[in-house]
């Protein structure tokens, strides 16, 4: 058991006047993973909203003293500026090297708008793992990816938790998280 | 550091180029088409006119100012790494006012020629006013991300509250425009920010 990534204790969220859901708790330490599984609308979005700190829950309390790599929906990649210059910026912001992982490295100079769904997909994800950050909060990560590239993210993340890092996984079966405890919402 | 970075890239992103300039010429060349060529009547309206101009131009990308970065995911990627939506779009702001007014200054000295205007208390009236313009675009901007009908409405919100910023500038008292301007350009950010806010609950 190695230091607690984050911690969130009783935690209850409301959206539009429903409750998503209540006390709930979870930890995660480093070397951990944890799959969040559910149907739509029960909050999986939400609670990982919720740990990132992005949406405050209406109850409860969250801890999270490592550095957060997060994946949204939304890719966050501009359409005009080339791959290049957008993970080049990104890992500028974090202080880290740019890294074209996932098969990325010949597309560099293609203009975001170019790409295809999958592609900007696995820029996204090479944007967390370029950012050296301990805990990925990844929303349905293999989105769009086909099976050579959901395989490689799966063995992107185990490498992420063989290096001491930790990691939450939205996900409706897609994404293979090795050895993740399973959360059901 | 991470602030210049976010504003550079507001600047490259928001690269409309030329067209506020363009639209600012535009403006400027049709009130002189509209009103005629009487030299003491454009003398008269002409620095008014171009102030609604300046107005028009700084509001032309109000509608994807901050709309886009809310809906692509790039404001949540900013927040997780810690940085403040105050920063943001304090930022957001200087991107914004670089986007439109350096250029405008300098096509204010040829439209201000064609409109008979005194140039350089025109120049001099919107290198201090601009700021206010573009923290007024900023608040509006901010308030109709995720509204439908974004543009139009921040267009409804920016104009009475431009009113003050409008009357000062072309009424030439400079010493109270650029206390207006100074007031709204600090409170902008903060402004931006408590709308963005309002949309996380």
């Amino acid at each position: 058991m190695g230091d607690t990534l984050i911690r969130a204790e009783n935690l209850a969220c409301v959206r539009g006047g429903r409750l998503l859901f209540e006390n709930l708790s979870l930890a995660v330490a480093a070397g951990e993973a944890l799959r969040v599984t559910g149907p739509n609308g029960s909050g999986k979005s939400s609670l990982l909203r919720c740990l990132a700190g992005l949406l405050p829950p209406a109850a409860g309390r969250i801890e999270h003293p490592a550095k957060i790599a997060w994946l949204g929906h939304e890719n966050a990649l501009k359409p005009g500026r080339t791959l290049g210059q957008e993970l080049g910026w990104w890992a500028r912001m974090d202080g880290a090297q740019a890294r074209f992982a996932l098969g990325l490295e010949t597309l560099g100079d293609v203009p975001v708008r170019m790409l295809s769904a999958g592609q900007k997909r696995r820029a996204a994800l090479a944007r967390v793992i370029a950012s050296g950050a301990d805990l990925w909060l990844l929303d349905e990560p293999g989105a769009g990816l086909d099976a050579a590239n959901a395989k490689a993210l799966s063995a992107a993340i185990g490498d992420h938790l063989a290096a001491g890092g930790g990691a939450i996984v939205v996900t409706h079966g897609e994404t293979d998280v090795p050895g993740a405890r399973e959360l059901a919402l | 550091m991470n602030f210049w970075r976010l504003v550079s890239r507001g600047v490259d992103i928001g690269a409309g180029g030329l067209i506020p300039l363009v639209f600012f010429v535009m403006v400027a060349s049709m009130t002189a088409f509209a009103i005629g060529p009487d030299a003491a009547l454009l003398a008269r309206v002409g620095a008014g006119s171009l102030w609604v101009a300046a107005l028009l131009a700084a509001l032309l990308p109000v509608g994807t100012l901050v709309a886009e970065d809310v809906a692509d995911g790039t404001m949540d990627q900013l927040r997780v790494r810690g940085i403040a939506v105050e920063t943001i779009m304090a930022a957001r702001l200087i991107a914004h006012w670089l986007g439109f007014a350096p250029a405008l200054l300098v096509a204010a000295v040829i439209g201000g020629a064609m409109l008979n205007a005194d140039v350089p208390a025109l120049v001099t009236g919107l290198a201090l006013g601009t700021p206010a313009l573009a923290g007024l675009g900023l608040v509006a901007a901010a308030l109709v991300a995720g509204a439908r009908g974004g543009p139009a409405l921040a267009g409804l919100i920016v104009l009475p509250l431009a009113l003050p910023v409008l009357i000062f500038g072309s009424a030439g008292e400079l010493r109270l425009l650029a206390a207006s301007s100074l007031v709204v350009t600090a409170f902008a950010p903060f402004a931006a920010a408590a709308a963005l806010r309002q949309g996380d609950g």
